[in-house]
Order: structure tokens, then sequence, then C-alpha cells
């Protein structure tokens, strides 16, 4: 008797548990069938652009941007947190709508997705250890360890340096802390996530010229060009109305 | 609705594959290896008569079945090197977090099979006259061996898979370089599904050993 109430147990928990869990998807989509969701991907290690902010909320340059963008277009944004080189792939399976990531709109990935207009122009930047006085330029990281961003622009620059070892992270202050552990002699990555780092007590400097210039977009599921353009309109719009700016100020003083 | 498998990117790419299958199985095999003498120790070790030697064999295994793999991984190659002020290379970090993770693990399959063995046969070898660790050695150790290669097994494999996650320290093993390959050509696609192929292959193999040495293990017993 004991044997088989213990037996029925498990499978109790399991029975209830499915059926709650089938119970709370009814009400959650008969409550709202009049809102448009917005679903958008991004990886939140890139400050300041997107970032884990104090209270645990998504903050950030483009998180304000996208909050705006989808303010007036008259969807809710709902925000995805992935890997950076899952962004892509997430958009085209169509688990996400749009990615905001700090993303340079390039060659490449124009034919995996649609880009919306640019709406920050950007470029990269070598960083190094405060003590390190070997590496000057570029041409100095050949045959050195770099670390960078899987996936990012900034580690197919790192890849076109000769005999380099080029060490992949998933997120942006993996490769930071990696440098600052001494594992890479240099880092290349965008120049104002660079800064902002180096601005929020990072140890390190930032050496040679900002190289590539390089615009950030918003991708979208390619051949979706309806909702591009109903994100290029919203863009513009707040362009025109000063809240492009407001957040730009609000992030870069200027 | 038709899937577009492209083949020749998949045999471009073949040989980079095969090569993250081979470090996949460097790693595993080494870690498994050094798990082994690490858990024979530590197995034995929790069935100690000193209490302080059963306690501290306990927090080690405790912990680390306690605690995420990706979490120890995390430990070993980021926290480490803050702490010693030096940094470790990520093929040492790897193999010692999968080592130190699959020692814990080995630890308990080595206790159980060792107590899953009749106390008569310890109670015996001592009234014959044998010390604690000649018993372990000549009686007790043999007859455990036998017991122990399939859950040993069942580590090796769990290992193989497991390794995937040093993928997050950039270690180029199998699972990273399907990701590097992905981010540069985007062909999600193929390249899981080759990723997965390969850990099966690999995995089926070892399968396949383990079913072969518990056979061999076997005759003498009828």
């Amino acid at each position: 008797m004991l044997k088989r109430t213990l037996l029925a147990l498990p499978l109790v928990a399991l029975l209830s548990s499915s059926l709650l869990a089938g119970c709370d998807d009814k009400k959650e989509t008969a409550a709202k069938p009049q809102e448009k969701i917005l679903r958008v991907g991004t990886n939140p290690t890139f400050a300041p652009f997107e970032f884990q902010g104090k209270d645990a909320e998504l903050t950030g340059f483009d998180m304000d941007l996208i909050r705006a963008i989808g303010k007036q277009m008259g969807y809710k944004v709902e925000l995805h947190n992935l890997a950076f080189d899952g962004l892509i792939p997430a958009i085209a399976t169509g688990n996400i709508d749009m990615a905001i990531a700090g993303m340079t709109i390039n060659e490449d990935r124009k034919k995996q997705v649609n880009f919306s207009v640019p709406y920050y122009t950007s470029g990269l930047i070598i960083l190094v250890n405060p003590d390190n006085n070997e590496v000057k330029s570029l041409d100095d990281l050949k045959g050195k360890r770099i670390g960078v961003q899987l996936g990012t622009t900034g580690a197919f620059k790192a890849a076109t340096v000769p005999d380099a070892k080029v060490v992949t992270f998933n997120n942006s202050d993996e490769q930071f802390l990696e440098l600052s552990n001494k594992g890479v002699d240099a880092c290349i990555n965008d120049h104002p996530v660079v800064a902002y780092y180096l601005v929020q007590g990072g140890k390190g400097k930032m050496i040679g010229n900002v190289m590539e210039e390089e615009s950030y977009g918003i991708a979208l599921k390619k051949g979706n060009d309806e909702l591009t353009k109903k994100v290029n309109d919203a863009i513009a719009e707040l362009k025109k109305n000063g809240e492009f700016d407001k957040i730009h100020k609000k992030w870069f003083g200027a | 609705m038709s899937i577009d498998l492209d083949f020749d990117l998949i045999i471009d790419n073949l040989p980079l594959l095969l090569k993250g299958a081979a470090v996949t199985l460097e790693i595993t095999a080494l870690s498994v290896g050094i798990g082994l003498l690490i858990g024979m120790v530590v197995g034995i070790a929790r069935l100690s008569n000193f209490k302080a030697i059963r306690w501290l064999a306990g927090i080690y295994v405790d912990f680390i079945r306690g605690t995420p793999l990706l979490v120890q991984i995390f430990l070993v190659y980021f926290a480490l090197p803050k702490i010693l002020g030096m940094r470790i290379d990520p093929f040492f970090a790897a193999v010692a977090a999968c080592s130190i993770n699959s020692g814990a693990y080995v630890a308990e399959i080595f206790r159980s099979g060792i107590q899953s063995i009749d106390k008569g046969q310890f109670e015996a070898s001592r009234a014959l006259g044998l010390n604690w660790f000649q018993s372990m050695k000549f009686v007790i150790m043999p007859q455990a061996f036998k017991r122990i290669i399939p859950p040993l097994g069942n580590e090796f494999i769990a290992m193989l898979k497991d390794s995937s996650l040093v993928s997050v320290i950039g270690f180029e093993e199998l699972t990273r370089t399907g990701q590097m390959i992905i981010s540069r050509t985007y062909a999600v696609f193929e390249v899981w599904m080759v990723v997965a192929i390969l850990y099966l292959i690999m995995t089926l193999c070892i399968s396949r050993l383990v079913a072969v040495l518990e056979k061999r293990f076997n005759t003498s017993k009828r």
C-alpha cells in the first residue's frame, strides 16, 4: 500500500504541474489579444549600448532607443538575452523579430538579415594592459594573443592579423577579464564600449587609431521589408521630434 | 518547405570539425584518466576509519557534485588567476576543471562499488590476517572492479558531452569549433547537425568499448 502511494506521488506531481503550466498559458493569451509584441534580441554585455543595470533591468543606449522605437510604432518591446553570435540565427528562425546589439552593418550580415537605417557610427579600437609598452598598433599584434567577442567585427579584424592567436568569448566582459588576467595580450572591440569600460574604472589603455568606420543597425528577418520600413519610419520620427537626440545626449553627453 | 543542405560547406569545414572532435577526445581522456586516479583515492578515503579523512573527502565530493561544471570552469579559468595573480593556460584550466569534476563522480562510483561487496569478504580477509590495505588490494578491489566498469563507462561518456562546456572559455573543442564556423558562415543547421553526429559517433564507440570490457571481465565469473 505504502509502496504504491510512493510510486504514485511523483506521477501526480508531474501531471499536476503540467496541468498548471497549461492553465497559465491559456490565461496569458486570452488576456492580451490586442497587444502587438516586438521580440527583440540583444547581448547585454556591451555597455553603454546594452548592459544589466543595477536593478537587473536591461539598460543602455540601444535599450532606450528600442523602447522608444517600440513606443513610436505602438508595439510592446520584449527583450531577449542571447549570445551575440546567436542573434542572427535567432532572427533567421523567427525566435526573435529583430536584434539591437551594437551590430555593425556589413556585406556578410546583409546577406543574412535586413538592416534598419544606421543609427550610430563607431569604429574598432585595440585595448592593452596599462603596463604594456610593446604594442603600439595593429601590426605589433603579429604573433600575439588577441581576445575578441565571437561573431563581432572585432573578431573579424583580429582574424586578419598574421600569426595571431585569436581567443573568442561569448561576452564582452569576459574578453576584458581575460586581458586583466593576462590571458591575452590585447582585445579588439568597439571604441565606445572600450571607452566606457575605462571610464567605469577598467584597467587598460587604448592604443592606435580608431579603425574601420562602422555603422550600427537593427537587424531584422531577411525579406521582412514591411517591418524594416516601420522601424526606419520610427527612427526618422524620433530624430525629427528630438527623442533620438535626447537619448544620445543621455549616454554620450552630446 | 524544403531544407537546402549546403553539402559543400560541410565538406569544406569537416577537417576543422574533426580537429575539434580530436581535441574533445583528448581533454575527455585526460580528464577521466586523472579523474580516475583522484576518484580512486577519494572513494577509498570516504570509507576510511579516520574521521578527518572521511570528512575531507566528503567535502570535496559534496562541493563538486553540488555545483554546476560550468560554474567550476568559470571559477578555475576566470576567478583563480585573480587569486594567484597569474594567468592559467586554457588547456590546463579545461583539463583541471574537468578532472576535478570527474574525480568526485568517480569517487562515488568507487565507493558504492566497494560497498556493494559483501561485508563478509572483508571480515573473512581480516580474519585470515590481512590488514586493511591488503584486504582492499587483494580481496575487495578486484571484486569491486567488475561492478565499477559500467558506471565508469557512463562517466566517460558523460564527460565527453560535458566537455562541450569548456567552449565558454574559448577553448577550441568540437562545440566551440562549431560556433566559430557558424559565426563565419551562418550555416546553423548544417554545422550543428554534423557536430551532433560527431559527438554521437564518439559516444557510440565508447559504449561499444565499455560493452566489450564488461564481457571480458565477466567471463571469469559464471
